[in-house]
């Protein structure tokens, strides 16, 4: 099954990652995050959702266990393949057009911003069939939206299994609106790690 | 996946946004056009939503005989989300180490460019005011959205938003209690007149209008995010042009100067809190 999952990659290869978390975050992107490789040959983009009067310390705390670099969105950051970029707290985060990354502080979205779904939409939106959107843990709807918007785009998505989530609100409520792969965070980042490795 | 191959660039739908915007430019004069793409896109995807409209052509065509949903539509485009003391620590640098600087000035001339609906502006004064320097300040506070415009001149903000203003007043280091500058009413309260009683608020676009004043400081706090590189680099610019040599310029937390060729023009007060000053 995993096997399968890396072809598909190699035949169809994203140039964007996509990710969403809420409660649970911490621990299923601890999992995902340390096996990707250091010449991951695309970028990684991050919503977690995080209170708004907080500096985010998500950076530093993956920095210590990830071969990527890890950094906070800033507006009009342009997107560099093996790296990380987390939303800052209170601004939603997209993709742009010409491979730049954007902020705004539009009003929130399922009670979040950053939202999900700003992210997702905008990488639907900008890179069309060319993204992976993967969606973690968390008590909200928020996600689910955008990640049937990368499919009907014709990117890959991927939902942490249910069962694996601490909060698993999040999750079903995205398999609920659409069909999406289903995987345990580790999984996911083997699979990432054996695509990122092995690719051309 | 479709059979024809694509760009997302030559999609039917991004014709119609940048035609839609070529209109409301040609038709009424504002331009939308070097705003980021993918924020402005949402708007109007959701604006068109509200207003019931199927799609971006046939609210080309409906905006370009109808002045009223234009109206409408404008209040829809532009962001008019704001905060008393939004990011508290750098309404406490202004305290501490800019309006301080600028109290040597016989009169005190302040840009607050896209104000939105006024909580910056009302931050302001209230700074200036428990600095003792309001009565000598005049606040230029310009926006392209008339309602929000509307909104600020008036005050009023409903109550249930005065326990996060407050939180934001004290952490921002506050002298007095927010309750000594507004009066309850309702589920609204109303902010003293005394702190508009120095502002002149005006529609001005940092998109198509020019300079207007010699100002000391220019406040201009995340309304950069929504500009592509084009149109940040001109309003940058024309911030540089209305400063006094040695006058400050602060902008959003999330906001720098960082390749711009003005840039040149400042230096860096304070990284974190995104303040400059121009250069002599
Ligand atoms: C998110 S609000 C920022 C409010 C306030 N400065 C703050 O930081 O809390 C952005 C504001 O920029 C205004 N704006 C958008 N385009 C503009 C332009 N071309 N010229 C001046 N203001 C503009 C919008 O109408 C909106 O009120």
């Amino acid at each position: 099954m995993n096997e399968a999952l890396v072809d598909t990659l190699r035949l169809h290869p994203p140039s964007v990652i996509v990710i969403g978390a809420s409660a649970g975050a911490v621990d299923a992107l601890m999992q995902l995050l340390p096996p990707l490789p250091a010449d991951l040959p695309v970028p990684v983009v991050v919503v977690v959702h995080v209170p708004a009067d907080r500096r985010s310390a998500l950076p530093q705390l993956f920095a210590q266990t990830s071969a990527l670099t890890m950094c906070e969105a800033e507006d009009k950051m342009t997107l560099q393949p093996a790296t990380v970029y987390f939303a800052p707290p209170d601004y939603h985060l997209l993709i742009e057009h010409d491979g730049t990354l954007a902020l705004s502080v539009d009003e929130a979205v399922h009670y979040s911003r950053p939202s999900i779904d700003v992210l997702f939409e905008s990488a639907a939106e900008s890179r069309g069939d060319r993204v992976l959107g993967i969606l973690l843990s968390g008590a909200s709807r928020d996600g689910a939206l955008g990640l049937a918007s990368i499919r009907e785009a014709g990117g890959h998505t991927w939902v942490q299994s249910p069962e694996t989530a601490q909060v698993a609100v999040m999750p079903r409520a995205a398999l609920e609106l659409a069909p999406h792969v289903t995987l345990d965070p580790a999984s996911m980042g083997r699979i990432l790690a054996d695509w990122g490795t092995r690719r051309g | 996946m479709t059979g024809v191959e694509t760009t997302p660039d030559d999609r039917a739908a991004d014709v119609e946004f940048e035609l839609l915007l070529e209109a409301i430019w040609r038709r009424y004069s504002y331009d939308f056009r070097h705003y980021a793409r993918a924020s402005l896109r949402r708007r109007v995807t959701s604006a068109m939503r509200r207003l019931g409209v199927e799609r971006m052509s046939l609210l080309q065509e409906a905006l370009l005989r109808d002045v009223d949903l234009f109206t409408r539509l404008l209040t829809m485009l532009s962001v008019p989300v704001s905060d008393f003391f939004r990011d508290p620590a750098y309404f406490t640098a202004l305290r501490q180490d800019v309006l301080p600087m600028l109290a040597t000035y016989p009169s005190l001339k302040i840009w607050v460019a896209g104000c939105s609906t006024g909580e910056e502006v009302h931050s302001i004064a209230i700074l200036l005011d428990e600095l003792g320097l309001l009565d000598r300040a005049l606040i230029y506070a310009t926006d392209i959205n008339p309602e929000a415009l509307r909104t600020a001149e008036a005050g009023v903000y409903p109550q249930a938003r005065v326990p996060g203003f407050t939180r934001n007043y004290q952490a921002a280091g506050g002298t007095r209690s927010l309750s000594d500058y507004y009066t309850a009413a309702y589920d609204r309260v109303v902010f003293d007149r005394r702190l508009r009683a120095r502002v002149a608020f005006s529609d001005h676009s940092l998109a198509t209008d020019a300079v207007f004043a010699e100002v000391q400081l220019v406040s201009c706090r995340n309304v950069l995010i929504y500009f592509d590189r084009v149109l940040q680099a001109r309003a940058v610019q024309l911030f540089h042009d209305a400063l006094v040599p040695r006058g400050f310029l602060g902008i959003g937390s999330r906001e720098s100067l960082h390749g711009f060729a003005t840039a040149r023009s400042f230096e860096v007060v304070s990284r974190e809190q995104r303040l400059y000053r121009r250069l002599a």
